[in-house]
């Protein structure tokens, strides 16, 4: 986190960065521009879907943002937890709300398509979308915070794109599953409830899909960044037209080598019958990381780092991604306890 | 400048902008040159991408700027120099805190939040742009729409910001956030960032009932603590905001690109009130609404004493309107509502069974009075020592232990508390001393309250002098059912009607006789209160307070209004502000009564002093009479006869 104290750097360094920034990248006529400006945002924005989903606590956003890419109301958004709802809430931005279908998804790219029943929708044609390089100044739209509701307006934020990168980024403790090309944007635009807004260009011309909150994984800093559109086309328009065969987060665990396991642990869960069992402990084996950590039987798993839990087999896939040698953070609720407990797997010897 | 290694070495506090290409550097194939290269490309597309719409997608090369380019760019530096001068750094006594401000009349008085007031005390200290230090007084304080008012001394021609209508500010526009982020300037000029208004009529949430920013603009200019309280500008520099918050949760108190403003507008609905010296409160309708799936508004519950209630609205009404905007969902009706002091009386349409209702409604307080100071004095005692600004967060679960932890962080590392926690007991400048008086707990400054008041009482005494009128006043004249015959004296009065005739004495009377004639409110007690005020003056007549300006039933224009407690009754008078003459006396028999209301207008002199020949009462949703006055006659003390039994 970066604080107050660090922010003692020189005054006339700053300020002639201040100055640079001022006449190099926010050019614009006053009074001109901003009309063009202000015309081209207008646009933009009914194309902004606000969707409301799963979560609301413990610093998991209940929301997040989208864009309608058809006239019939195809969605697309960012493949979070926000989804893994009952219902997902679509609100456009004339204050229409929609329950939405989840087309289908993509965990390589971390997209998802959604369907609201409507007709005649201003909407983003990704055949027309834009190329960015580095330099293209853009706009970004969300609902970051959560913070239009109803009828009002997504966000928008100016920046500029610093540059087309790889993904090299981790989630919580684990590495981001996209690790393709993307755009890195210099304003704050990943901020909660943004992933799966809107980059365009100042034309209004859309770039990319916002991502989700990362952080870089070498320096652990917030990134802001979006996928390019082109990495999208082909998966999108196999979601659409319903080739797409859903794919799960476990089809893509073959990438570790060797993951961490619940036996590697010593838990025992209860028996997975239901399509969402509770993930109750079991039992645990004496002797194993997880007796010695204090996790005990009857105890309910609800979050993995800061990830919600929702089911065994939830669990199950977030540790097949995770590397052995990991060290977890499990919250448990204890009664009515929520009690914190780190873990971490013995060494294989001890298998 | 040069781009190699020097700017690898850069510290941590660069600009975001900075900040995050360096950041991204890191993995970035070829790190710092990679830099080097977005960095002179973002030049050359901007002297492409604005000139000529070239398509985005081609690489641009770097040249000289095209004029325009130059221009826009000439436009925005005058913009900033025209706003920089009215920007204030506000410190709190000995410079171990502070935040921002702006200056909005050339004799001092400036805007900032009430947070960064609230750890100053009675007093502070303003840097400007001219490298001086002034001393100021707190004059008012919101402490719900997070504003205070401040004066500063020692000029009468501070250079002060022009000030806009927010309500025409547009997603997209340019903006400016000026102020004093991090107490940077120690010569007190203003950092100034820029960046787009990212969204208007934003609903940002309060921390319990303090702290609430209604109908606010957000910008993605780099809003940071320190900023708090400094003005947002357009991008012609002019004064659309008061910056005092951003959204910052797990990202640690820095600007994540989302900065919210109070809106200008918002600022001059309170401004009169701030003027008062008062702690103020804002307004609530007594009633909680709710939104429907279907998208309406409706009335969810509602207070049966509300003033909302007696005009006719009730439980799932359909809110169409509210103080002059559309409602279409809860958050444009918090807007509306948010931005409105107590007391107000503002326009309501409802709908019900397909018929539209258009009502007036008086606007009570958030708090009870008590409740408000206690709430203030706690956020003062929570707040700990002065923090370079502090913009907050919606104190949610996590944001209150991110405050915690900070305020544990900040007492081992930062200012001695007790030094900072009690500014007053420093020695309080003579200048502040001449402006400043404690008074009564509801008051920050009463001294500006008492001079308001006195200021009212001169204009009204510039119009007439009653004082020696101490006889009976008789007033002759018609109204719609016929001839009417007025008198009041100092007991009481009586007044002959083609409905009936009543009489009131003032000393024996209980309450259902001030109400008299019926139908009335209490027309001739409320008239008697009129007389008394006039002829007794302002010192005689009972407990006065000023409480600001506020639209005459339902107008737009904002007029000045003092209350007056006499014989156990709150009256209200409402001032002509270029005339100075009374245009309004509200008298309210209790809190959950609707009040006597008397319009005076068509003023005439009469023996050198201006008296109304038009006298209209209304009570509760009717007019109960316009009384147009032919025949009217004052006496001098001693030669009227006695107060009618």
């Amino acid at each position: 986190m970066i604080r107050i104290p660090f922010m003692a750097g020189s005054l006339p360094v700053r300020l002639t960065w201040l100055c640079t920034l001022l006449t190099c990248v926010c050019v614009a006529a006053p009074a001109m521009a901003e009309s063009k400006l202000t015309k081209t945002i207008g646009e933009v924005q009914p194309k902004i879907v606000k969707i409301y989903g799963a979560g609301g606590f413990r610093g998991l956003e209940s929301y997040q943002s989208g864009f309608l890419i058809s006239p019939d109301g195809h969605i697309l958004t960012s493949y979070s937890y926000v989804l893994d709802a009952d219902q997902v809430t679509c609100t456009l931005n004339d204050g229409r709300r929609f329950q939405a279908k989840v087309l289908g998804a993509d965990p390589r790219t971390e997209i998802a398509v959604l369907k609201i029943e409507a007709k005649e929708l201003p909407y983003f044609d990704l055949k027309q979308a834009a190329q960015g390089v580095e330099g293209t100044r853009t706009l970004a739209f969300s609902n970051l915070y959560g913070v239009a509701f109803g009828d009002e307006a997504a966000s928008v934020l100016h920046g500029v794109i610093s540059a087309r990168s790889k993904l090299d980024a981790r989630l919580g403790a684990y590495k981001s599953t996209y690790s393709g090309p993307v755009y890195v944007v210099d304003a704050m635009t990943n901020n909660p409830g943004a992933a799966g807004g809107a980059l365009t260009n100042m034309r209004g011309q859309i770039l990319g899909i916002l991502g989700k909150e990362l952080r870089n994984a070498r320096n652990n800093t917030w990134l802001n960044y979006a996928v390019p559109i082109s990495e999208l086309t082909d998966i999108i328009e196999k979601i659409k037209s319903g080739k797409a065969v859903p794919v799960s987060a476990s089809d893509l665990v073959g990438r570790l080598d060797r993951p961490l396991t619940l036996q590697s642990l010593g838990i025992v869960l209860v028996p997975n019958t239901l399509e969402r069992t509770p993930p109750f402990v079991d039992a645990v084996r004496a002797g194993s990381p997880a007796a010695a950590a204090g996790l005990k039987p009857d105890d309910l798993i609800v979050f993995v780092d800061d990830r919600l839990i929702h089911s065994v087999n939830a669990l199950k896939e977030l540790l097949e991604r995770t590397e052995s040698d990991a060290q977890i953070r499990v919250t448990v609720m204890r009664g009515n306890e929520l009690i914190e407990i780190p873990l971490e797997a013995a060494a294989p010897a001890t298998n | 400048m040069t781009y190699g290694k020097k700017q690898v070495a850069m510290d941590r506090g660069q600009l975001n902008f900075v900040r995050s290409l360096r950041l991204h550097a890191g993995w970035l194939v070829g790190g710092v040159l990679a830099t080097l290269s977005v960095y002179a490309l973002s030049i050359g597309l901007v002297s492409t991408s604005v000139a000529q719409e070239s398509p985005p997608d081609t690489v641009p090369t770097v040249g000289e700027p095209p004029a325009d380019v130059l221009q826009s760019e000439a436009a925005r530096v005058a913009a900033a120099a025209k706003a920089i001068p009215s920007v204030v750094a506000v410190f709190s006594e000995g410079g171990s805190g502070g935040g921002s401000g702006v200056v909005i009349s050339p004799d001092g008085y400036a805007l900032t939040n009430f947070h960064v007031v609230q750890p100053c005390g009675d007093h502070m200290q303003c840097g400007m742009a001219d490298g001086k230090l002034y001393d100021a007084v707190v004059v008012g304080i919101d402490p719900v729409g997070d504003v205070a008012l401040i004066k500063l001394f020692g000029r009468d021609d501070f250079p002060t910001a022009e000030i806009a209508n927010s309500d025409d500010v547009r997603v997209g526009e340019w903006c400016f956030a000026m102020g004093n982020p991090f107490l940077l300037a120690t010569d007190f000029t203003p950092t100034v960032t820029f960046g787009v208004v990212s969204g208007v009529n934003r609903y940002q949430y309060p921390a319990g009932t303090l702290l609430e920013y209604p109908d606010c603009i957000q910008t993605d200019a780099a809003i940071n603590p320190g900023n708090s309280g400094g003005p947002l500008f357009d991008g012609q520099g002019r004064l659309i905001g008061i910056n005092g918050r951003g959204s910052f949760e797990k990202r640690g108190r820095v600007n994540v690109g989302v900065g919210y403003a109070i809106s200008i507008n918002q600022v001059k609905n309170f401004l009169g009130y701030l003027k008062s010296g008062r702690i103020i409160d804002h307004a609530t309708l007594g009633a909680v609404v709710s939104s429907w799936d279907d998208g309406k508004v409706v009335v969810s519950n509602i207070l049966e004493d509300s003033d909302a209630y007696r005009r006719g609205l009730r439980m799932d009404d359909e809110i169409v309107r509210f103080a002059g905007r559309p409602i279409r969902t809860v958050n444009a009706f918090k807007n509306a509502l948010g931005v409105l002091p107590r007391d107000w009386r503002v326009p309501l349409s409802y709908r019900r069974d397909g018929k539209t209702y258009d009502i007036l409604v008086r606007l009570t307080g958030v708090h009870r009075k008590d409740e408000l100071i206690a709430k203030t004095k706690k956020a003062a005692e929570d707040e700990g020592p002065p923090m370079p600004g502090d913009p907050d967060d919606t104190p949610d679960e996590d944001g209150k232990e991110e405050k915690e932890k900070e305020s544990k962080d900040r007492k081992k590392s930062g200012p001695p508390d007790k030094e900072a926690k009690k500014p007053a007991a420093k020695k309080m400048p003579d200048i502040v001393k001449q402006h400043f008086e404690k008074g009564a707990a509801e008051y920050v400054n009463y001294f500006f309250n008492r001079r308001n008041q006195d200021r009212l009482w001169k204009g009204l005494l510039a119009k007439g002098d009653f004082a020696p009128l101490q006889g009976t006043w008789t007033f002759s004249g018609t109204n719609a059912n016929g001839n009417f015959k007025l008198e009041l004296d100092n007991k009481g009065g009586s007044i002959e009607l083609p409905t009936g005739d009543s009489h009131f004495n003032a000393e024996t009377d209980g309450l259902d006789e001030k109400l008299n004639p019926p139908d009335s409110g209490g027309m001739m007690f409320t008239l008697w209160l009129w007389r008394k005020y006039l002829v007794n003056g302002q010192a005689k007549f009972g407990r006065m307070q000023y409480i600001g300006t506020a639209p005459l039933t339902g107008q737009t224009e904002l007029v000045d209004v003092m209350d007056g407690i006499s014989q156990g009754v709150t009256s209200r008078f409402y001032f002509d502000p270029r005339e100075g003459t009374l245009l309004c006396i509200e008298m309210f028999p209790a809190d959950n009564m609707d009040p006597c209301e008397i319009y005076f207008s068509d003023y005439q002199p009469l023996d050198g002093r201006l008296l109304p020949r038009t006298i209209e009462v209304r009570h509760g949703d009717s007019t109960f009479g316009r009384f147009s006055i032919s025949d009217l006659k004052l006496q001098a003390a001693g030669s009227g006869e006695g107060a009618k039994k």
